[in-house]
């Protein structure tokens, strides 16, 4: 019994208010849904049931991507995004009930860790060890705009906001509403005796049609070896100062 | 420029290629005066290592004149002769910086497919297989050096290429191996296989205090020179290795146990047979007869060290006796780095002529004929030493 009590609340990181509203805003979206019986009426429906989710169990996907913790120390009303700072990492124990693709992939690297905080925090870095990446341009204090080459060429774009921060520890970030892709994630960065861990906590939901398919290929059939590789760049890059490669060196092969 | 290219098994052929470049800043390209065959090579031309391609550029124990540097290697000019470490390593990351350059977490670019295989990656090596880094070696006329500021050792003029170059891999190979023993005085080191590596292990067992080496082999020239080396001999095809062993040592059996062979062993035993068919079957990745006499007849307490190379999952390999008899097993692939100031001076000092082992001299030409000739132990062949330029 104590077990149960404790895994639920550990999935609790809504907080109490904002539960009664999911709760309220998805019992209206189903009865608006239900008397619709239509294509928006349906997606409305999956909405409300996603919110009355929320409400009912106090968890949400995306805050449990993005390291967001509302349900404990409502004291930590400390950032100015209104978003709370907690780290939340009891929430991402449980991985399993998320919906699209989440991946957590960590690697430790001999460096200090407010150098390797410095360089990721500067979102314009990040394309020299993403491969998929083409660029990434702040346009403003906290919002970025990410620019990744799919198959053929084909660009995929969005809108990124920075929604969780605390200097040295965390950086979670979101896609915008009405962005192209649907993604939020975050990264930790933790002292370990054998250097610095860092941890990506990614989550992303394809979506359909030919630009579904041009994620599908940015990330790869396996989204966790895409990310580990980005990460094993990364360590490469901020420990040797280079990424190893053998492309243009001579061969027997005709 | 000349190298010499693996085309498939038992198929090495010297082609005509592109020059290597610079690709990083921390690269440098060395003009090779000395490039040796290693017995390691021979996995490579009987197809015992996976992921190689046709074409793909052989050799890993090499020497010459840096021609180039990029701009981040500072400690290093043009003119200068230096030795290249086989394996590949950054200098810089938790296992460089704990002296276990083999197992660079920096250097393989195919890290990914090593993963697969072995859960994490060591070191690129030069020449050694796609899942090892897939780095052009250094059996060529010039040979693309990663991580310049940390692998090439310089060495003074007054000692010939013959006297250093085996700094590269086989010396520190066989010392590590003796090292890897934590001999005491007056132990008694068994070792299995007196190709180069098993000669470096037999002098360095004696140089780190050893009272007796017993050497284990069937070729009598390897023998012979094991001999000189001061070690008594047994023959590997004997069937009653283990009892004179055992004899010998005064029904103890050896202090340490060191297996100079690795993964294509011979034995006079079923065992060798039941590896033989099921390699050729594709059904084994390794032939370890080598390795189960050295756990069986170690003695209790004792350390067995393992410089020989394996690649895949071991076969009958008995592990009760290791475990029963408190055995310590002790392997990798040689940290090279961590020893070439001591292994310099010893070679300085006159302690040790690491050219004894060297049985041919040839040119970049006879690399197909001498790859033959190693594999087959024709023509008392121990050691092959090229000479590109």
């Amino acid at each position: 019994m104590a077990v149960a009590a404790t895994k639920y609340s550990e999935r609790v990181n809504v907080g109490r208010v904002e539960r009664w509203l999911s709760m309220a805003a998805g019992g209206a979206l189903a009865a608006y849904a239900l008397k619709r019986r239509e294509l928006p009426g349906g997606a409305a429906a999956i909405a409300g049931a996603a919110l009355l989710y929320r409400g009912a169990t106090g968890h949400c996907d995306v805050y449990h991507v993005l390291g967001i913790n509302h349900a404990n120390g409502e004291s930590a009303r400390e950032y100015g995004t209104g978003v709370l700072a907690d780290r939340g990492s009891d929430t991402r124990a449980q991985l399993g009930g998320l919906r699209g693709i989440h991946v957590e992939e960590s690697v430790t690297i001999n460096r200090p860790l407010a150098e390797l905080y410095r360089f990721w925090r500067d979102f314009e870095n990040l394309p020299k060890f993403m491969n998929h990446l083409e660029s990434v341009s702040t346009r403003e204090e906290g919002v970025s705009h990410w620019t990744a080459t799919g198959p053929a060429g084909m660009r995929v774009e969005w809108d990124a906001r920075i929604i969780n921060e605390v200097p040295n520890k965390v950086i979670g970030w979101q896609s915008l509403d009405g962005s192209t892709i649907s993604t939020a994630g975050s990264v930790n960065f933790d002292e370990d005796p054998h250097g610095t861990r860092v941890t990506v906590h990614l989550q992303y939901n394809p979506p359909g049609g030919r630009l579904g398919a041009a994620v599908a290929w940015m990330f790869g059939e396996e989204p966790n070896q895409t990310i580990r590789e980005d990460l094993r760049r990364f360590k490469q890059l901020m420990e040797a100062g280079e990424i190893p490669t053998t492309n243009g060196q001579p061969s027997g092969r005709r | 420029m000349k190298a010499v290219c693996w085309e498939g098994r038992g198929d090495v052929r010297v082609e005509t290629v592109p020059d290597p470049t610079l690709l990083n800043q921390r690269d440098a390209i060395v003009r090779i005066t000395s490039t040796a065959i290693c017995g390691s090579d021979l996995h490579l031309y009987d197809g015992f290592i996976p992921t190689m391609q046709a074409g793909d550029i052989l050799g890993h124990e090499f020497m010459g004149v840096v021609e180039d540097v990029g701009h981040g290697v500072t400690n290093l000019k043009k003119g200068d002769r230096v030795i290249v470490p086989f394996p590949i390593a950054c200098g810089r990351c938790f296992f460089c910086t704990h002296d276990l350059y083999s197992c660079c977490d920096n250097s393989n670019p195919n890290a990914w497919m090593a993963e697969k295989f072995y859960g994490y990656t060591a070191s690129g090596l030069f020449g050694y297989s796609h899942m090892l880094g897939g780095y052009a070696g250094g059996q060529a006329e010039y040979a693309r050096v990663p991580f310049a500021d940390v692998g090439p050792f310089k060495v003074p003029e007054h000692l010939s290429d013959d006297q250093v170059l085996f700094l590269t891999d086989i010396y520190p190979t066989g010392f590590m191996a003796a090292e890897n023993c934590n001999i005491q005085p007056g132990d008694t080191v068994a070792v299995w296989g007196c190709g180069p590596v098993g000669q470096f292990a037999i002098r360095s067992a004696f140089l780190l205090g050893a009272g007796r080496v017993i050497a284990i082999d069937t070729v009598p020239e390897r023998l012979m020179m094991a001999n000189q080396g001061g070690a008594e001999t047994l023959d590997s095809m004997d069937p009653d290795v283990f009892y004179k062993l055992r004899n010998m040592t005064g029904g103890l059996g050896p202090d340490a146990c060191i297996d100079a062979v690795g993964m294509e062993a011979h034995g006079p035993h079923i065992d060798y047979l039941y590896d033989k068919v099921k390699t050729m079957a594709m059904m084994a990745t390794d032939r370890i007869s080598a390795l189960r006499q050295a756990i069986h007849s170690c003695r209790k307490g004792g350390t067995v060290s393992v410089p020989g190379v394996y690649g895949g999952f071991l076969d009958k390999m008995p592990f009760g006796a290791a475990m029963n008899k408190g055995l310590t097993i002790k392997t990798g692939q040689t940290h090279v780095h961590k020893y070439l100031p001591r292994l310099l001076r010893y070679i300085e000092s006159g302690a040790i002529d690491p050219s004894f082992v060297v049985t041919h001299r040839v040119s970049l030409e006879e690399a197909p004929h001498m790859y033959r000739t190693f594999r087959d132990k024709k023509d008392g062949c121990i050691k092959v030493v090229m000479k590109p330029h």
